[in-house]
């Protein structure tokens, strides 16, 4: 078969000493970052980026990649024994994974969320394997309209899917895609919003905005809340084998949790943080004892580790075969990969099939290396923790500052992301949620030159994005996406206005 | 009719002002037509989107009950103010002072955001990761970071 035929040269690839090490290299600092809370994965690989560069493309994005995934184990780490999300991604595992710490079984809730991870990081390879090569092939069929309406759906799935209200992530998105529009105009040249800065010609870097909101941001937030609150659970991290209803609890879970994270994964605007949201959310809503969640309830914790590990192997998808970034992180990686002369997009798959396949079969690889790295060797990453924050946020400022330094050799992003911390701060307390922002902005101005370039070919006729069949099915996904999730919310205000 | 819920009225005001001054700012772009949209087209149209979803979040803020819930509480500003006077000096230091002047004070100056701050802990924590960061981005990454102050 095609499949095993591919994967054997990408194991061929992967298998390679010298890959061996980056992808090794890439899982260690991933859970490296993963278990520092407030060091995501996109300031880790914007401060790698210049580094890599001279490397060899394949060995640079196995790494990236290994960078990525690897944050989603360590994060579920911080996220249950100290309560604070590791990564963005693990915010849901804190509710349970934590509970379960508090009563001593803090080792069966790691090893729920390593196992389920490794499981679902699998699974999510294959789906990888399986899917990208047939969607690259329709991809060669998109023109800009669905270029813009698979956009669209993205965007939309990225407000459904928010916590909270609707309508501030509506808004969210809107001011993203607004900070997008600060940038030279792609078709007519003309500079938009630049305040004669020069830098700004270039579009706001979306590093220096994402490290702004959610680095620095979140450290305001972190040391506004009363520190003594937080209580560390790291003696107790023993009996990491479950015990046998956990397994019979936690098995489902994963199931549920790994077929939706691959399903969220390769939507753009999803990803691993949507992923783990909407799976805690299901788990809950299918248990028979949903009063236990938020007490130390397993499958709580298994469900959207799962889920955040699969939709983070298969958000490699639109981005290895339509070039549209998912997430911010992918947005790195297409920028990277433009920096090393290959063109994101579904040629990559032809032009380097050594790349593309090397890239998906170390993954498998590297989620090998990092059940082995976090159950075995979870010793070291605990220690880790016991580090006080008061150590830890001078250091993650530190590293920021040298990051968005490096990132073009040009400090106008540090001042950029200084701005951008009390933007965050402001956003925190509005209680409106960064990350639809974050995506708006990526895909801006991709959705914006898609939009203009459908309605010049059409001469104006919005309505081509519906009567096209691709970008006509899209839409009609979006709205339906979009009222489902008007409902609820409407149903629930009236119910609040009944109990007032 | 009172403010039922601040934070959803304050981020009404924030998104009708963005919104706005956007929709303003891109009047001096070309709008062009459905046709041939000119660099102003999508701008404007975001941003009025935006001032109208603001006016519909600031409208559902409104009611006769107060929701305490909702209620903004505070800053501490601390925080807040010693965080992004690190960051912004370490901007203005980086390239005029080098990594080796710039990386201990700032990071000196971030300890300073909490209250249980100890001097000689701030010390340590700056020589090691000023050692560090030296170490790792210049030494083993080869990153093109100012080290030593430039010469005026």
């Amino acid at each position: 078969m095609d499949l095993f035929s591919n994967l054997a040269t990408g194991f061929g690839v992967a298998l390679s000493l010298q890959n061996l090490a980056f992808a090794l290299g890439g899982v260690f600092i991933g859970t490296l970052i993963g278990v520092l809370p407030g060091l995501g994965p996109v300031p880790a690989i914007a401060m790698l980026l210049p580094s890599i560069y001279t490397l060899d493309p394949t060995a640079a994005l196995i790494m990236l990649a290994g960078v990525y995934y690897g944050a989603q184990y360590g994060g579920s780490t911080t996220a249950i024994l100290i309560n604070l999300p590791g990564e963005s991604s693990s915010i849901v595992t804190a509710i349970d994974g934590y509970q379960m710490a508090r009563k001593g079984r803090a080792g069966a809730a790691l090893a729920a969320a390593g196992l389920g991870s490794f499981f679902a990081g699998c699974v999510g390879t294959l789906v990888l394997a399986a899917f990208a090569p047939a969607l690259a092939g329709i991809a060669f069929a998109f023109g800009p309209a669905e270029y813009a309406a698979l956009m669209l759906l993205g965007l939309i799935g990225a407000v459904v899917l928010a916590s909270g209200s609707v309508s501030k992530a509506v808004g969210m998105v809107l001011l993203g895609l607004l900070l997008g529009q600060i940038n030279t105009d792609p078709l007519s040249g003309v500079e938009r919003f630049s305040f004669g800065i020069p830098e700004l010609t270039d579009g706001l870097g979306f590093v220096a905005v994402a490290m702004g909101l959610f680095g620095f941001g979140e450290i305001i937030g972190n040391l506004n809340r009363p520190s003594e609150s937080r209580e560390v659970f790291t003696r107790d991290v023993k009996n990491l084998w479950p015990t046998g209803e956990d397994f019979r609890q936690a098995m489902p879970a994963v199931l549920r949790g790994t077929a939706l994270g691959s399903l969220l994964g390769v939507l753009p605007g999803g990803g691993a943080i949507l992923a783990s949201f909407v799976s805690y959310t299901l788990e809950k809503r299918v248990s028979k004892t949903p009063e236990r969640f938020g007490h130390g309830a397993i499958e709580g914790v298994a469900g959207p580790e799962s889920a955040n590990n699969a939709a983070a192997q298969t958000s490699f998808i639109p981005m290895l075969t339509l070039g549209i970034p998912p997430n911010p992180v992918m947005a790195l990686m297409i920028g990277a990969m433009v920096v090393m002369g290959i063109t994101p997009g579904p040629k990559v798959m032809v032009e380097n099939p050594d790349l593309f396949w090397g890239l998906i079969a170390s993954m498998w690889i590297g989620n090998l290396m990092l059940i082995i790295l976090n159950l075995p060797f979870i010793g070291i990453w605990v220690k880790l923790l016991t580090v006080p924050y008061r150590f830890l946020f001078p250091s993650i400022v530190c590293f920021c500052v040298i990051g968005l330094y490096t990132l073009s050799n040009n400090n106008f992003d540090i001042y950029l992301a200084g701005v951008f911390a009390i933007i965050g701060f402001l956003f925190i307390k509005l209680r409106c949620e960064a990350g639809p922002l974050l995506l708006g902005m990526v895909l801006g101005p991709m959705l914006e030159e898609n939009l203009r370039r459908t309605l010049l070919v059409a001469r104006g006729d919005w309505s081509v994005l519906l009567t096209r069949p691709i970008s006509g099915t899209l839409i009609a996904l979006s709205v339906v996406m979009l009222v489902s999730a008007l409902l609820p919310a409407i149903r629930k205000r009236r119910d609040n206005a009944f109990r007032d | 009719m009172r403010i039922k819920s601040e934070v959803d009225f304050w981020s009404g005001v924030v998104f009708i002002v963005v919104g706005l001054a956007f929709a303003m700012g891109a009047t001096e772009y070309r709008f062009g037509t459905s046709a041939r949209p000119g660099p102003g087209y999508f701008p404007l149209g975001l941003g009025l989107l935006l001032a109208i979803v603001g006016i519909i979040e600031l409208i559902g803020a409104l009611g006769r009950e107060r929701n305490d819930a909702d209620r903004i509480t505070s800053p501490i500003w601390r925080p807040m103010l010693v965080i992004v006077a690190a960051v912004l000096g370490a901007g203005f230091l980086l390239p005029r002072a080098g990594m080796l002047i710039t990386l201990p004070l700032v990071i000196v100056l971030t300890c300073l955001a909490t209250s249980d701050f100890k001097f000689r802990e701030a010390f340590g924590l700056a020589a090691v990761l000023t050692l560090g960061s030296w170490l790792l981005f210049v030494v083993a990454l080869e990153l093109r970071i100012p080290v030593m102050p430039t010469k005026i």
